[in-house]
């Protein structure tokens, strides 16, 4: 498969991994899949996080751009900026395949570090969301993300890649108030960003 | 089994065997599809149950949705709340249970001494289902309908019937006077038991008319043979085109003193005025009624009531009431032929009486007349029963008789000194049971009410009467609230003695010319019949 490589491990835990853009800026969107290997095992994750920053943790970049015309101009006139930047995604892991079994729960190792990390492509999407078991550990992890921001833009990304995305959303809106049955709150909250 | 075929409804979450179960259906499912009085049917793990729909609930998971409900007009978030957040429960009363082993395929449905466990599919019942536990069209089981909102046949056990009394209630106008006629012919049919019917509108012997004015036929036309019509008026019998077969006069040496007790309310007399009848009838033995109603001579008058010690305005008031029988145009002093044995007679011939009463539709009328005759057959059965017993012979017909407004022989202040009252209590013992109907139950006698085996009854509005009609079955709440949601018209309850559990249902359609066919055999109207003997003849 020519899959997309959208950056490399740098940190990484059984839960959640992070990676570095090997672009500035390149992060996938939020909610999007994608996957890791962890030797013959393939661990899937989704984006719940992207940051950019300096690579040196106590160096903040300061505004350059009092002088310039736009926005383009500050960049140009100081390439270096390119280099010493760098974006960052975090992504937490759904899934794995392993000896041609597809799981939907947690892989037994974390993914290695420098490992390249792919954009899975729709049919790799749809075939990992035609079971909804994902959704229990989006609906059970503490991150910094609003949940329902999360797992609206997921399922928001993976109905893209079905051939029915209403039917999808339905189907996983079902799962949804299932999950989150004392929570009507959130579950309303979820639906109405992923209403089709 | 025929799961394949049967439509799923959802699972069962919780219950307990007092109570029913809960059924949570399933989000494919909508709770406006629902309808009490339907059959369902439980997979158990190792056993089938049959149930009844007894309500119908909606349930939330999580109370902030009926507080701050969701936008409805997204048909999106309705979709996906249906079934998962808010969804609809059925409560089922399970009333029967089948188990998977042979004997219990051979026994057939018993009743629940169990329920399903959890999460044990519930489908709608279908044809077979129904089947299975009512039974076909056979020699006994006769149609008396189809399960509400089902195309299945209904069918009763008519020989399981007539072992019990049976009662049909209902506020008038609810369709007991057409669901009568037809219970007769199933009894006329597929039993052996024989009918007295009371019939005091006129309605089941010869013809009648619906309410839109439509004619229908009663007995006799369709079953010429096995039907006799007793009339106690000739003259209105006539007038509608009917031919009675005999003709009902009563003497006045056949009232009995109990014949007025019974009669006390409606002929508006004192408790002292009953008590002068029986004194009165010692004095003059059996023609008492004559004789009291034509002392004329006060001083003879004086002397017979200081004698029996009866007061003077006592006895005005028995006058007076005795005087209301005299008018009676039936009642005559002297009567050639004797209307209880012309009755007897045709009952142990197998054929069915109607006695119509004609004109003479007031109730003190219908009370003495049909009290009168019953008790001669009353004892005439006892006798007979008795003499079968001791010597071995052949038992009587088993017979029912047909009793209308039920509640003026039953209630709690007769019930005990009407033949009715003690038909009720224990004449099947002798081979008699009763068919009433009425209006209002509640009227009847508690005890006498207990004793009816199998009750048939249509929509009624009176709290007092439904709980009458309902008393002492369990389950009596989910019962009530099957029979408040019945049509005004053409759909009752049947639940008793006959039926292995309760069903509401749609009685057979009565009044067409297609509806008698059905009564016939292989369609052998009289009419046909009479044309094929003509061809016969014709041609040789």
């Amino acid at each position: 498969m020519n899959e997309a490589r959208a950056g490399e491990v740098i940190e990484a835990s059984t839960t959640e991994f992070v990676a570095q853009c090997y672009e500035l800026y390149q992060s996938p969107p939020l909610g999007r899949l994608v996957k890791t290997k962890d030797g013959p095992v393939d661990i899937y994750a989704i984006v719940y996080q992207a940051t950019t920053s300096s690579l040196e943790p106590g160096r903040r970049p300061i505004a350059r751009g009092q002088d310039e015309e736009n926005e383009e101009a500050v960049y140009r006139s100081s390439p270096q900026l390119l280099k010493l930047l760098r974006s960052e995604f975090s992504a937490l892991v759904v899934g794995h395949r392993q000896d041609e079994g597809l799981y939907h729960y947690l892989a037994p190792k974390p993914a290695r570090i420098h490992g390249f990390v792919h954009l899975c492509s729709p049919e790799e999407t749809k075939e990992f969301s035609q079971s909804l078991g994902f959704l229990n550990i989006l609906v059970n992890t503490h991150l910094e993300v609003p949940l329902e921001e999360l797992i609206s833009a997921a399922l928001r990304q993976m109905s893209a890649a079905q051939e029915d995305p209403r039917s999808f959303l339905v189907a996983a809106g079902k799962e949804l108030a299932i999950l989150l049955g004392g929570e009507f709150n959130r579950l309303k909250a979820v639906l109405e960003r992923i209403r089709a | 089994m025929s799961e394949e075929r049967a439509q799923r409804l959802g699972i069962v979450t919780t219950g307990s065997l007092n109570k029913g179960v809960e059924v949570k259906l399933d989000s494919s499912i909508s709770v406006e599809d629902m309808a009490v009085g339907r059959y369902v049917t439980i997979e158990g793990e190792k056993r089938r149950f049959f149930g009844m729909i007894t309500d119908i609930s909606l349930g939330v998971t999580d109370p902030n949705i009926t507080l701050a409900p969701p936008d409805t007009s997204d048909p999106f978030i309705t979709e996906v709340l249906a079934g998962t957040s808010t969804f609809g429960t059925i409560h089922v009363s399970p009333y029967l249970t089948i188990g998977g082993d042979v004997t219990s395929q051979v026994e057939g449905p018993q009743p629940i001494k169990t329920i399903p466990r959890h999460f044990s599919t519930v489908n709608l019942a279908d044809d077979q289902d129904i089947e299975l536990v009512f039974g076909q069209e056979d020699e006994t089981r006769f149609r008396i309908g189809n399960p509400l909102d089902m195309e299945t046949k209904l069918c009763i056990n008519m020989e399981r019937l007539v072992e019990r009394s049976t009662g049909i209630f209902g506020k008038s106008g609810t369709g007991k006077t057409f669901f009568t006629r037809l219970l007769l012919i199933g009894m006329l049919q597929k039993s052996r038991a024989v009918n007295l019917i009371f019939d005091m509108h006129n309605e089941y012997g010869w013809k009648s008319r619906t309410e839109t004015g439509t004619e229908v036929k009663a007995l006799k036309p369709l079953f010429q043979s096995q039907v006799a019509l007793f009339s106690l008026d000739e003259k209105n019998s006539r007038q509608r085109g009917a031919s009675p077969d005999f003709v009902v006069r009563i003497g006045y040496d056949e009232i009995e003193p109990e014949d007025i007790s019974l009669l006390r309310q409606t002929l508006n007399l004192t408790e002292p005025a009953v008590e002068a009848v029986y004194q009165l009838r010692r004095r003059f033995g059996k023609n008492w009624l004559q004789q009291s109603l034509h002392i004329k001579d006060s001083e003879e008058r004086g002397d017979l009531l200081s004698d029996l010690n009866i007061h003077e305005s006592t006895f005005q008031n028995l006058q007076r009431g005795l005087a209301t029988i005299e008018r009676l145009p039936f009642i005559e002093a002297q009567v050639p032929t004797n209307a209880v044995s012309n009755i007897l007679a045709q009952l142990d011939k197998g054929i069915n009486v109607v006695l119509e009463f004609g004109r003479y539709r007031d109730i003190t009328a219908y009370i003495l007349v049909a009290n009168m005759l019953a008790r001669r057959i009353y004892a005439q059965y006892q006798e007979r029963t008795e003499k079968a017993m001791g010597e071995g012979g052949a038992e009587p017909k088993p017979l029912v008789i047909t009793i209308e407004e039920a509640h003026k022989f039953l209630n709690p202040e007769v019930a005990s000194q009407t033949i009715f009252g003690t038909i009720a209590r224990e004449m099947r013992k002798y081979n008699v049971t009763l068919l009433v109907i009425d209006q209002r139950p509640s009227g009847i006698d508690e005890e006498v009410m207990s004793q009816i085996g199998t009750k048939i009854t249509f929509l009624m509005d009176n709290e007092r009467d439904v709980d009458s009609v309902l008393s002492g079955i369990s389950g009596k709440s989910e019962l009530k609230s099957v029979l408040a949601k019945l049509a005004s018209k053409q759909q009752a309850l049947i639940f008793g003695h006959a039926v292995p559990m309760p069903v509401a249902f749609q009685p057979t359609e009565y009044g067409s010319a297609e509806s008698y066919k059905d009564f016939l055999p292989g369609g052998d109207t009289p009419t046909e019949k009479q044309a094929e003997k003509d061809i016969e003849e014709l041609w040789g």
